[in-house]
This record gives structure tokens, sequence and C-alpha cells, in this order.
């Protein structure tokens, strides 16, 4: 049987801030009632997180849960357990009107981490990154130049983004080209 | 740059972010209608130099569709508000009525 490998095979650039493709990430697109009980239990049995609020990313490592729309969580999982867990929460929905998909292999993403991080990642989407705007537990959906991403923050100085998987070349070349030594603003 | 606030996400989101979606509140005249309401439907769009309803959609977002309430000529928006009614709600009237009194557009005022 082949191997499944991510998209740049853990890439790494360092510049003003290390970017990184993190491998591997299982996700699973839920769409459905977000007040939804059954919905809310799906999601706690495979993350241990409760349903987020607008905007909220609960995310811990490489399991957890984002809000994307007002009909839309990323649930994220360990690689390995995406069939189970996607197989458990299927059970789990049982006939309410809900949607579960396996998304893992059409998405790629990256950390940016370091002291400029929020430099970088502000030259390429049109949002305010600076700390009064943006924390750890906020996610963005917007675009990265020209595609569409959504990431949110791990801490303080670190940016894990999600972006389409045929994309991730053209998203790792453009924060490559924006993490480039000396090319710091001084904006945030 | 037009930045508009998306009912949906509550993300201040700017123009490139957002996709246009035409002329709000159009009703549809399908199979049925006369020729001059269908000829209406399809082609005649108001184009006021002033309060103007559009639709827009925050593509590189949350993907929602939602209209918004902006003035043409000085690209003042007076609010966003949910796709799921036909008719701009009574609070986005009234800031509208605030800052530019006596506003008709279309049957609304």
């Amino acid at each position: 049987m082949s191997e499944p490998i991510s998209a740049l095979n853990h890439a790494s650039y360092d510049g003003i801030a290390n970017v990184r493709e993190c491998g591997l990430q299982g996700m699973i697109t839920l769409r459905g009632d977000l007040s939804d009980k059954s919905l809310a239990k799906a999601v706690k049995d495979a993350t241990g997180q409760n349903v987020p609020g607008q905007r909220e990313a609960l995310v811990s490592g490489d399991t957890g849960v984002c809000w994307m729309s007002p009909d839309e969580l990323l649930v994220l999982v360990p690689y390995a357990e995406v069939e189970t867990k996607l197989a458990a929460m299927v059970k789990a929905l049982g006939k309410t009107h809900t949607l579960a998909v396996n998304v893992s292999d059409a998405r790629a993403v990256f950390t940016i981490s370091g002291a400029s991080a929020r430099e970088v990642l502000g030259k390429v989407a049109p949002v305010d990154l600076s700390s009064e705007a943006f924390q750890p537990g906020q996610i963005r959906r917007s675009r990265l130049a020209q595609v569409a991403g959504a990431f949110w923050m791990d801490d303080a100085e670190t940016f894990r983004v999600v972006c389409f998987r045929s994309a991730a070349d053209y998203v790792f070349k453009l924060l490559k080209v924006a993490a480039q030594p000396g090319s710091e603003v001084g904006v945030y | 740059m037009l930045i508009l606030n998306c009912p949906y996400c509550g993300v201040d989101a700017e123009e490139t972010e957002l996709a246009a979606g035409g002329e709000a509140h159009l009703k549809r005249f399908g199979p049925g209608s006369s020729d001059d309401e269908f000829h209406d439907y399809l082609f005649m769009r108001e184009n006021p130099k002033g309060v103007h309803f559009e639709r827009w959609r925050h593509a590189n977002g949350c993907g929602k569709w939602f209209h918004a309430a902006r003035c043409t000529n000085t690209l003042e928006v007076f609010g966003t508000y949910t796709a799921q009614t036909s008719e701009p709600p009574q609070d986005i009237k009234d800031a509208i009525a605030a800052k530019r009194p006596g506003w008709t557009w279309r049957e609304f005022s």
C-alpha cells in the first residue's frame, strides 16, 4: 500500500520567521445546525472540545475544532485516527440533518513561527493582525494573496495556516517571499 | 476601499475578500409571467447616485451571502444585513433616513 505524504513533505524555510509545512493533519468538515445537541456531542467525543462560538478556534496540538461559518466547523484530529473518528461522528450524529466529510487530503497546513510571524502573514492577508485585534483562540478565514486560506494562532508567536492542497506550493513560496531576511516592516 | 461588516461572521471584510452580487431585493418573474415583466426582471436595474442596496458574498471568508446598504456617491456604508429577507430591515432604513432624509430606492423609502 502506498504511504500518504503531505503536499510538500515538511518543507521548511528560515527567514524573519520560520515557515514550515506541518505534514499530514486529519481534518473533518462538519456542517449542520451548530446549536444541535447531537452535533455538540459528536464534537466533544471527537476532540474533547465544546462547539466553538463565532470565529473561535479551540485547538491544542493536532486536535481541536474551529468555527468556519454559522453552519460549518472544521474538526482537527490526528491523521491516523481520522477514519475511526469520522465513523464515530457519523454514528453519533444519527439522523440529524448534518454532513461530516474527511477532507484531510484536500488540505495543506503550515506554521509560521517567530517574533515576526504577524508581519509575515500580515503582508499576504487583508486582516488586522495587531495583537489587540487577533489573538490565540481566534480563527480567521481570508485570502492569502490570491488563494483562500484560514489561520489561527497556537501561541503569541505561532500561526497555523490552512489552505487547499492544490495551492500548497503557491502558499509556501508566497510565505517564503514574505519572510525574506531583512523584510521586516515593523508595524506589529 | 469598501469595507463591509459580514453579518454572519462579524468580520470587517474589505473589498478584495468579497464578491459583488449585483442589485438586492429583485423579485423573480419566471414561467407564467408576461414578457414585459420578464424583461424588466432580467434587464432593468437601478443606477442611483446615492442610496443603493446590493448583494455581496463573503467569498474569501465564511462564504455567506448578505445584503449591504451604501451610498454610491460617497461610498458610505449604512449597514449590512441578512440575506434571508426580501426587504431592508427597519433599523437599516432608519440609519439611512438619519443620513439621507427623504431617500427612496425602488419601492422602499
